[in-house]
């Protein structure tokens, strides 16, 4: 039961608490580039949330199978990236071959997410806060779940916003880095739920 | 040390043949002559040719959905070397174009109200048929400009002005316009009708300075029959020789000459002081 209830605030907490985008401030870069359009964003969401997991898996098989027996720790970032940036080439060419039409509408964001440092973080924070194999998983499912909602969330504010009369200094970026900011102090009041 | 490096060079072979074995595996056939259209293609994806960027049109050219000259940027250069690769004729008797306005309002049309609203000529469209007493002109709020992919159009005083060197008449602009303004024209064309207003002649004077009263004075000056007015004044460019008779004759000058991409006023010596006579041109009684 406390490990149920565990599981499930992991997943709670990627999801609100803390936020990869909003409260751990990882992967900007595609929070401010691809939020211009929802169903591009959507379509990023998705995309980080299945490269989240599947890194995770990976990469804690990697560093407690290999790493951990041949003490080779201080390896961990390098190794982990390589992972990464393999499991999304491999998930282009897979993606490329049997869904051709969701290959086509994500376009050049799926080799995007390479350098989206929320993957790379997720997979170190499951390392550093020691989490098993399957807190792992649920943790990056959650931190991709949160990633999608933000996302999604802001691009929507951003298609009002092209619509606003802003003064013209704010135009753009400013404003939306200024949104960015409000969400997150938003964000921050689902500090204390656990 | 021998440690590390036999681990990684085992992980970097494991996940290079695992790579490896996936692109051989999950091969997807794909005709290099669509690459090669692709690659042809300007690369802009601004859209204008109606598919999602360049490689949606370059694959609707090669599965003969669209037309070689699918791309209005490219012109009849792309669609040459595209034909080449296609294995077919191109009709490049196209000339190159070029967008310009349709409107010559900003200060000479009459405003019904200020509006303060959003920057969208959409929107100022919605508001009553936008803030100007003239329901065909130029709201002035740079919507085109803003949709331009090429950055060629600029709002000056009130009106947008399109940049020719920058204009590669892909024909976002004319879509963009909720009032229809944008219209794609031969680059050598340099007489053009500066007035979209299909209003009477009583109605149009009123509403606008420099609007079209249809007094069919330039219908007359013309000697190759090439403007003629229906709802508004239309010049055809195929038979346009530039002469600018029309434009000196015209009473409101709603008819202007671009040189150099600036907007020249043309005036005839004895039209300077005489007063405009459309009304009797136009005269019901």
């Amino acid at each position: 039961m406390n490990n149920i209830t565990f599981y499930f605030s992991l997943v709670f907490s990627g999801i609100l608490i803390k936020n990869v985008l909003l409260s751990q401030f990882l992967g900007i870069c595609p929070f401010l580039g691809v939020s211009k359009k929802t169903s591009s964003a959507i379509g990023m969401g998705i995309s980080v949330t299945v490269v989240l997991v599947l890194a995770s898996m990976v990469s804690y098989a990697f560093y407690y199978l290999v790493q951990v027996p041949f003490h080779l720790e201080f390896l961990r970032t390098i190794s982990f990236i390589i992972i990464i940036a393999s499991i999304v080439q491999l998930i282009e060419v897979l993606m490329k071959k049997y869904m051709r039409s969701m290959y086509e509408s994500l376009g050049v964001y799926l080799p995007l997410i390479t350098t989206n440092c929320a993957v790379l973080g997720i997979a170190i924070i499951n390392i550093n806060n020691g989490y098993d194999f399957l807190g792992s998983i649920l943790y990056a499912l959650g931190s991709g779940l949160g990633f999608l909602l933000v996302i999604v969330l802001f691009s929507a504010i951003r298609e009002k916003l092209e619509l606003m009369d802003i003064p013209k200094a704010f135009k753009g970026l400013p404003i939306a880095l200024i949104t960015a900011a409000f969400m997150s102090l938003a964000f921050i009041g689902f500090g204390g739920i656990l | 040390m021998l440690e590390t490096l036999i681990i990684f060079l085992i992980l970097g072979l494991l996940l290079g043949a695992i790579l490896a074995f996936a692109s051989v595996k999950f091969h997807v056939e794909t005709d290099p002559k669509l690459e090669e259209i692709i690659e042809a293609l300007p690369g802009a994806n601004c859209g204008a040719c109606g598919f999602p960027g360049c490689s949606g049109c370059g694959k609707a050219i090669f599965d003969g959905k669209a037309p070689v000259n699918s791309c209005p940027v490219g012109g009849s250069a792309t669609a040459t070397v595209i034909a080449g690769i296609m294995g077919i004729e191109a009709n490049s008797d196209q000339k190159p174009l070029v967008a310009r306005v349709k409107c010559n309002g900003a200060d000479n049309a009459k405003a019904i109200y200020e509006y303060s609203g959003a920057k969208s000529c959409l929107l100022a469209k919605n508001s009553f048929s936008g803030m100007k007493l003239c329901d065909f002109g130029c709201f002035g709020l740079g919507t085109c400009a803003v949709s331009c992919p090429f950055d060629a159009i600029e709002m000056i005083n009130g009106l947008p002005k399109v940049n020719a060197k920058k204009c590669t008449a892909c024909g976002v602009c004319v879509k963009a316009c909720p009032q229809f303004l944008m219209e794609l024209i031969p680059q050598d064309q340099k007489v053009l009708v500066n007035c979209n207003n299909t209003d009477k002649a009583k109605n149009a004077m009123s509403a606008c300075k420099v609007a079209c009263i249809k007094c069919k004075k330039c219908e007359k000056a013309c000697n190759f029959d090439a403007i003629h007015v229906g709802s508004v004044a239309v010049i055809d460019y195929a038979k346009c020789t530039n002469c600018r008779a029309c434009a000196e004759v015209c009473p409101t000058h709603a008819i202007l000459v671009y040189e150099k991409n600036n907007i020249v006023k043309v005036v005839a010596e004895a039209e300077e002081k005489s007063s405009c006579s459309g009304c009797s041109a136009n005269c019901e009684r």
